[in-house]
């Protein structure tokens, strides 16, 4: 049990309940920090618990990655975020399922989940978001109803540049060159020669 | 081929019921947003809405419905505040081209326009006379009304209305025409700029 971890995620879960309101007032404070702060909130307890030592198989991780990504889409329906600004029960539901089955089940499962599925996740995380940044930059309609035009535009803004970082953060590692062979793998390798 | 269903079993038990829960959520895929629950949501319970006391536009007192049997009128409602510069006066003339439509086939005496000012401070009589001479109403059939400061919060949890302030010193609002049909029941939504569905609306209720 990694006490930090357990504190910093009570820290991150206390910010988002007592700026509440300022972080509501702003869509994009509101979709792109408060809840992915929840999240990270869930993620860092769960890892604090050493759910990480869990031992489960691929389809059970597999299983746990899925749950994550019916929740945050669950999360992304305009109709909830707007619901979740005038009713209680809502803002509580979310309070607690995003920590638990977003940021939870991704420190149960995302490592142990098959790579084709995390590829998969991941493709189509890019591409809903990029839906996201067209839908609420040029949609003729306000989509949610609790927030501005002027407001829904910068949210479909910043959903692009999420779009494009988590696209290049993902993107690099792919194009850096091969660890470097350390003395210590050298010795290891001896070894493991002779 | 046991231990490719036991690998893809949790997988799929969790699509099926995350799949469920969000149909369940949307409403069978129907209402991805607020405006588009609150729609459907009329639509199929046609909530009663509370007979409220109006201004009228000659500082005269008129009733948001009348539930007192089919030979009563229908009434069309949008809510508006007169000194919006945008979507309210785009409204206005959706309004005007709808009623010249009632008119024209022959639902004036059944069928009634009220535009109600959600901002009873700033719309005061003589401020709603400017609005409705601006647009040709002259409370035949269009009326422009404003409702009591007391009764505002129950006419927007009624209608279920979400006002928010701008950064102009106006509000944006779900703008829409409400239908409210002989008996007080708000028994359809529609969109402002689709006058040929509203009047479609009229008639079916008028049948």
């Amino acid at each position: 049990m990694s006490m930090s971890r357990l504190g910093l995620s009570l820290g991150l879960i206390g910010i988002c309940a007592l700026f509440r309101q300022t972080l509501e007032a702003d869509p994009v404070k509101h979709v792109l920090l408060q809840l992915p702060f929840l999240a990270t909130s869930g993620y860092l307890f769960a890892i604090g618990l050493g759910v990480r030592n869990l031992r489960i198989n691929k389809s059970i991780a597999n299983a746990f990655s899925l749950i994550s990504v019916f929740v945050i889409l669950f999360w992304m329906l305009p109709r909830y975020i707007d619901a979740s600004l005038v009713n209680p029960m809502v803002e509580f539901a979310k309070f607690v399922s995003i920590p638990l089955f977003v940021g939870g089940s991704l420190a149960i499962g995302w490592e142990k989940s098959n790579p084709f599925l995390c590829g998969f996740l991941k493709a189509n995380s890019l591409s809903m978001l990029g839906v996201l940044a067209f839908l609420y930059t040029y949609a003729p309609v306000r989509i949610c109803n609790s927030y501005l035009v002027i407001d829904q535009e910068r949210l479909g803004a910043a959903f692009l540049i999420t779009a494009i970082g988590l696209a290049l953060a993902w993107a690099i590692p792919l194009f850096s060159p091969p660890p470097q062979e350390t003395s210590f793998m050298k010795i290891s390798n001896k070894k493991a020669v002779i | 081929m046991r231990s490719l269903i036991r690998s893809f079993l949790p997988s799929c038990v969790v699509i099926l019921l995350g799949g469920g829960a969000l149909w369940v959520a949307t409403d069978g895929f129907h209402a991805f947003t607020e405006e588009a629950a609150r729609r459907l949501y009329v639509a199929e319970n046609k909530p009663e809405i509370p007979s409220l006391m109006l201004e009228d536009m000659h500082g005269d007192a008129t009733k948001l419905s009348q539930k007192t049997g089919l030979s009563e009128k229908i009434t069309l409602v949008e809510f508006i505040y007169t000194t919006c510069l945008t979507i309210c006066q785009s409204a206005g003339s959706e309004y005007a081209k709808l009623r010249d439509q009632i008119s024209e086939a022959g639902l004036g005496d059944r069928v009634r326009l009220l535009s109600i000012s959600f901002d009873p401070v700033l719309d005061t009589p003589r401020q709603m006379r400017g609005y409705a001479e601006n647009h040709g109403a002259d409370g035949a059939i269009w009326t422009i009304a404003r409702v009591s400061e007391r009764d505002l919060s129950l006419m927007k949890r009624s209608f279920g209305l979400r006002i928010i302030p701008d950064e102009f010193g106006g509000y944006q609002h779900n703008a829409a025409i409400h239908l409210i049909d002989q008996s007080g029941r708000l028994a359809g939504i529609f969109n402002t700029n689709n006058t040929e569905e509203v009047l479609r609306g009229v008639k079916s209720k008028l049948r």
